[in-house]
């Protein structure tokens, strides 16, 4: 079966910044592609070439089979979208947005109605359908986005950074909200900076940087590129950092690494809490005090500094933010 | 369902949309229905005293009131300008671009529901008339007739001010840039004076200034216009409502098809 979404060598240039640099992606039925990156990375640019809101320079894409430059209009009938930013209207009711988007979809007054009803529903929104979205806050906002983009039940969705600026108990409930989306087949492309929601939530991820496509693999596949799991070790002050990776010697995957300031040490392992253990067994018969310690699994910054040699947060100065780069 | 229905459908969800906002925003009821009472009070008891009778044969009370319905009207344009560039910086725009919707239907459906914000204005300016003085003297078709002109004339100037917003896109610039073009054709106009007392270029300028015609159609179809009092030579003065319906068709003409592009350009970057 031939891939939902393909795109082949996508550019979009503003002026002299490259946004996206002959980016190629493929996405199967039924599946959820995870696209990861910092800031400026190319993330919402791309989605917004999919989803029909920009011409790329260069480049071909395809979703569900139509392509996204020849038959825009007929796409829009296909896909769901879901931004940033929600897109809902502070003045209506959660009720009249869900309502005027189904009637742009031209599904009819009825069904429209009926469909904003269930959305609100299924979206523990109810309670607020009559009140007007000015007073709500920015994760029932979000939700209600959502559910604007799922009106239509489109076989395909794109979600740009669903979580990002919400707390964590409404980051915690949009998650539940997309996995009893994806339980229901529809195929998902989702943006985020979060290696943790890349993990939990989609089947694939892609890494990008500058434009490109630069991993790509299963979250397992992309953690043992980047050396899996780290242990912890915080001294108090005084404690004697050299002798605590002496204790280190033959323990973990790797050599271990010191900060000297933080009075900390990391060393790379495979074991887990086990090794944390055996860490601390060996520290506490050295006779050296540990203050804090702890099982670090690797974050966005250590999928970046492993994959590109720059962190993530690090702002690649020629790189406007997606934001800037698609207003 | 047919394009050409479909694209009314979309036009009439956004129109619906842009109405309910009237209720619900503050600054857009009292924009629709405190200023124009404040106009016609204002310019009745201060200019109304200040300039008084205008060799118009008429009372100024009855010479001004039509004057500044066409005046609201045309500023209420800016207002078409103003919400469509505050839309575009708004989140929702970004859901109406993802929809299979037709694309004019976001500025048809702001310039149509402005047509409902200057019914309510004229209704609440004409209760606010009749209170300080003004009286139709017309018959009831002719009347509406003077109202239908004043929309049409207002709908034509919205489409410029849609296109002005979508160049332009911050709202306060709208406003401002909008401001320098509508103060000296309200103005220089027979909006609050005669004509006969313009010196002459500017009498030139008010007598083909399609404001002026918009005016003398509203006064004759309200028959606030004695008809021994003398007519001026332009034949746009002569022949107000056809020379004003001229101007609708022409802006119409160009600036609908502009606004539409210049959103479709809007809406794809």
């Amino acid at each position: 079966m031939p891939p939902v979404i393909r795109a082949t060598g996508l550019v979009k240039k503003y002026g002299a910044v490259t946004a996206l640099d002959g980016l190629d992606l493929e996405v199967e039925e039924g599946t959820v592609m995870g696209l990861l990156g910092p800031n400026g990375a190319g993330k919402t640019t791309t989605v917004r070439v999919l989803t029909t809101l920009l011409r790329p320079d260069a480049g071909h894409a395809e979703v569900a089979g139509i392509d996204v430059l020849r038959h825009p209009r007929e796409l829009r009938r296909r896909i769901g979208v879901s931004g940033q930013y929600a897109a809902v209207d502070e003045h209506l009711t959660g009720f009249e947005n869900l309502d005027m988007v189904g009637r742009l979809y031209h599904l009819g007054a009825a069904a429209s109605r009926a469909r904003a009803r269930e959305l609100l529903e299924q979206f523990d929104l109810a309670h607020a359908a009559e009140r007007v979205v000015k007073g709500w806050s920015g994760g029932m906002r979000r939700r209600l986005d959502l559910a604007g983009a799922l009106v239509a039940r489109p076989p395909v969705i794109f979600l740009d950074e669903p979580t990002t600026g919400l707390d964590p108990r409404g980051r915690v409930g949009m998650w539940d909200v997309i996995e009893e989306l994806v339980r229901g087949g529809t195929t998902l492309l989702l943006t985020t900076q979060y290696l943790e929601e890349a993990d939990r939530l989609a089947d694939r991820i892609a890494v990008i940087d500058r434009g490109t496509v630069i991993a790509l693999g299963t979250a397992d596949e992309l953690k043992s590129q980047v050396g899996g799991e780290q242990v912890e070790v915080r001294l108090p002050h005084g404690g004697d950092l050299a002798a605590a990776v002496r204790a280190t010697v033959g323990l973990g995957v790797g050599e271990a690494a010191v900060d000297e300031r933080d009075r900390r040490l990391t060393l790379p392992v495979e074991g887990g809490t086990g090794d944390l253990r055996e860490l601390l067994d060996r520290l506490d018969r050295a006779g050296i005090p540990v203050s804090e310690a702890g099982v670090r699994r690797p974050t966005l910054d250590d999928v970046f500094l492993s994959l590109t040699g720059h962190t993530a947060e690090e702002p690649h100065d020629t790189e406007p933010t997606d934001e800037e780069g698609a207003a | 369902m047919s394009v050409v229905a479909e694209g009314a459908s979309d036009a009439w969800v956004i129109t619906r949309r842009n109405l309910r906002k009237i209720l619900r925003v503050p600054d857009v009821l009292v924009f629709t229905t405190l200023s124009p009472i404040m106009f016609v009070l204002l310019f009745a008891y201060v200019f109304g005293n200040a300039i008084g009778s205008q060799d118009t044969g008429v009372d100024y009370t009855e010479f001004l009131v039509p004057g500044i319905f066409a005046q609201t009207v045309v500023f209420g344009a800016t207002f078409t300008g103003y919400s469509l560039a505050e839309d575009l910086q708004k989140g929702i725009i970004d859901r109406f671009r993802s929809l299979p919707m037709s694309s004019s239907s976001v500025v048809l459906g702001r310039t149509v529901a402005d047509i409902g914000i200057n019914i309510v204005s004229l209704v609440v300016m004409a209760l606010t008339g009749l209170v300080v003085g003004w009286r139709i003297r017309s018959s009831v078709l002719d009347a509406l007739a003077g109202f239908v002109v004043l929309l049409l004339f207002a709908f034509a100037v919205s489409w410029i001010m849609a296109s002005v917003a979508l160049l332009v896109r911050t709202p306060e610039v709208v406003n401002n840039a909008s401001f320098i073009v509508i103060f000296p054709l309200t103005f220089i106009a027979n909006t609050f004076v005669s004509i006969s007392n313009l010196p002459g270029p500017l009498a030139t300028f008010a007598n083909w200034n399609p404001v002026s015609s918009v005016c003398q159609a509203a006064r004759e179809l309200f028959g606030n216009t004695d008809p021994a009092a003398p007519v001026p030579d332009a034949w746009s003065m002569q022949h107000p409502v056809p020379y004003t319906l001229i101007w609708v068709v022409i802006i119409l003409a160009v600036f609908v098809p502009l606004s539409i592009r210049l959103y479709r350009r809007a809406a794809s970057r």
